[in-house]
């Protein structure tokens, strides 16, 4: 998801588009009462558009009939809910005992240097999102990092440009 | 030495499909169960082989299952749920499973299920795990036509549907009861007990939540018996464990070794030892809530009674070692700053003391402590410690805490008097 992509759903959002709808009723067809499915909703959401503006919150909100505050309650729980606007990959940095004694400093170091951004931030072409994260599950290939859906494990800071490079 | 868990496991190859892990001996535990027991046999069987559960807290599984309301009375829907949320900071076993043979944990949820006739399960996977959420829910699609999911499963009149839910982030889900929470749509925050949710859990129903290493072994059980498993390990807990080293160690990785293997056994032969140029100097044995042992530890046996009489719990057994160039200052810093951003904050004990604790480390890390920190930082794991909070973990985070200034102690005083830190 682009920049003007994200920018469009946002300042001209026109309601859930029909095929959200349908996979939402999917998921609702699944739980006792709707709201039960406004996790699986947000991720839906997301899924289409990157992150959940304040308009697609109230639309998920309204459609699950729930309240937006109890909706946002649940939305700025989850780490992986995004409610600010992100780049279009997302760059999990496992920083947790295993990476931390293995040097993922180094490798933090190494993406502020090519990214120039730091936690929480995104790089100015919308390109990379970098986030801390919490033990990715590798620890016997530590340091590790999520970037999408791809895991890269062992990695060393020669190899970060070159898996930075896999990405448009 | 016999590897029940990991046998069908292959590193670089693709799991075995249904009709492989047929041909393996697969869903022959669903068989003997659905078809030849009565759902309290299954229960009595997994009882008596003395199964402790996999993801921590190590609870007799069938006893675990035995509060599960039966009979006519019992309420109509029942959940199954194998908790795939591994999270826990230095823990890599369940991964493995997942990735490695889907089926059986498959298999493991349909016995389970039956035992407590439950008709509904759910995978509760953490959202990195991307590979095994494609690998297992391929797997289910084919136990399905296989006919091993679905209503009448072998034309009996037991059912069971099968869900995958991947989650969106949260150390938290992985408490048994904010699990719940997040699969009815919530905030990830733990309930009281009792209700237990063998009684009372997702969707008020009864509900059993058990680790995927757990539900993994029981096709195992049924399909050998309870003295077989008993026979598998060394110490009074049945079966085998998948261990687990991470850290400067020469090979470090993930093994299913007989339940009650010795530390020392683990770290120097199937790590490797440590790495040249580095020394042990502690090891959490059980993941990043367990309390620290040190060298004279090194030979107890890695069971639940043994770790926990040594001052440690058992945990996920999955190890992370501390050597002697890495500042255990900074060490429990990061442990604590990771249990300090997940702290849920349903807890003012958790949600405040954390944070705190999370400062005064990184201040004398830096060379900024004052002489009372210490005492400070004592009085802290005595106040989030057991019995302040609705879950473990707070009381989990102050372990390593708590052991880290008893093995540490002149590390911490070191950094207030030099005012930096050695290590750097």
């Amino acid at each position: 998801m682009n920049d003007e992509l994200q920018n469009i759903s946002n300042s001209t959002f026109t309601g859930l588009s029909e095929q959200e709808r349908n996979a939402i009723d999917h998921e609702v067809s699944l739980v006792p009462y709707p709201k039960a499915a406004c996790i699986e909703a947000m991720k839906i959401v997301q899924k289409s558009r990157g992150w959940i503006s304040d308009d697609a919150l109230l639309a998920i909100a309204e459609y699950l009939n729930m309240s937006t505050a109890e909706l946002d309650s649940v939305a700025t729980f989850y780490n992986l809910i995004f409610r600010k606007p992100v780049g279009r990959h997302i760059i999990l940095l496992c920083d947790s005992i295993t990476c931390w004694v293995m040097g993922y400093k180094i490798i933090y170091q190494e993406l502020y240097k090519q990214l120039n951004i730091q936690f929480g931030e995104t790089t100015a072409d919308k390109k990379f999102t970098l986030l801390p994260n919490a033990c990715l599950g590798c620890c016997d290939h530590a340091p590790a990092i999520l970037i999408d859906n791809d895991l890269y494990q062992d990695v060393k800071t020669e190899d970060i440009s070159i898996i930075l490079k896999n990405y448009n | 030495m016999e590897r029940p868990l990991t046998r069908n496991i292959h590193p670089n190859r693709p799991p075995l499909t249904a009709k492989e892990y047929e041909m393996a001996g697969g869903y022959m535990a669903v068989k003997q169960a659905l078809l030849k027991m009565t759902p309290s046999e299954v229960v009595e069987l997994i009882k008596e082989s003395n199964l402790k559960g996999r993801g921590g807290a190590g609870f007799n599984t069938g006893m675990k299952w035995s509060f599960v309301p039966m009979g006519e009375t019992a309420p109509t829907t029942k959940y199954i749920v194998a908790n795939a949320d591994e999270m826990e900071p230095g823990t890599f076993k369940d991964r493995l499973l997942l990735e490695g043979n889907p089926h059986q944990l498959i298999e493991g949820m349909i016995v389970a299920a039956y035992a407590i006739q439950a008709t509904q399960g759910y995978v509760f996977l953490r959202f990195a795990y991307k590979e095994a959420a494609i690998r297992i829910t391929k797997a289910i699609i084919e136990a399905y036509a296989e006919g091993y999911l679905g209503d009448h499963i072998l034309g009996t009149g037991f059912s069971l549907h099968l869900h995958l839910h991947t989650g969106v982030g949260r150390y938290m889900c992985g408490e048994e009861t904010a699990l719940l929470n997040a699969l009815e749509g919530k905030r990830a925050t733990p309930r009281a007990k009792p209700p237990f949710p063998q009684v009372s859990g997702l969707f008020g129903k009864p509900t059993i939540v058990n680790n995927v290493e757990t539900l993994c072994n029981i096709p195992h059980i049924i399909n050998n018996g309870a003295d077989w498993f008993k026979s598998l390990s060394y110490s009074e807990d049945g079966g085998t464990k998948l261990y687990g080293v991470s850290g400067n160690v020469k090979t470090p990785g993930c093994w299913e070794l007989p339940m009650g293997v010795s530390m020392r056994e683990l770290i120097e032969e199937h790590a490797g030892g440590m790495k040249d140029g580095y020394k042990f100097r502690g090891v959490l044995p059980g993941g990043a809530s367990t309390d620290f042992l040190i060298e004279q530890h090194l030979d107890i046996k890695m069971d639940f009674k043994s770790v926990s009489m040594a001052g440690s719990r058992l945990g996920t057994g999955t190890m992370i070692v501390l050597d002697d160039k890495t500042c255990p200052v900074g060490f429990v810093h990061n442990l604590e700053q990771f249990f300090a951003r997940e702290s849920c904050g349903w807890c003012t004990p958790c949600r405040e003391g954390l944070p705190w604790v999370e400062k005064i480390l990184w201040s004398i890390e830096q060379g900024k402590g004052a002489s009372n920190d210490i005492e400070l930082l004592f009085e802290h794991a005595r106040l989030l410690g057991p019995g302040n909070t609705f879950c473990a973990l707070a009381p989990g985070a102050v372990e390593p805490l708590q052991s880290a200034l008893k093995y540490f102690r002149e590390d911490f005083e070191q950094h207030i008097h030099q005012r930096k830190c050695p290590y750097d």
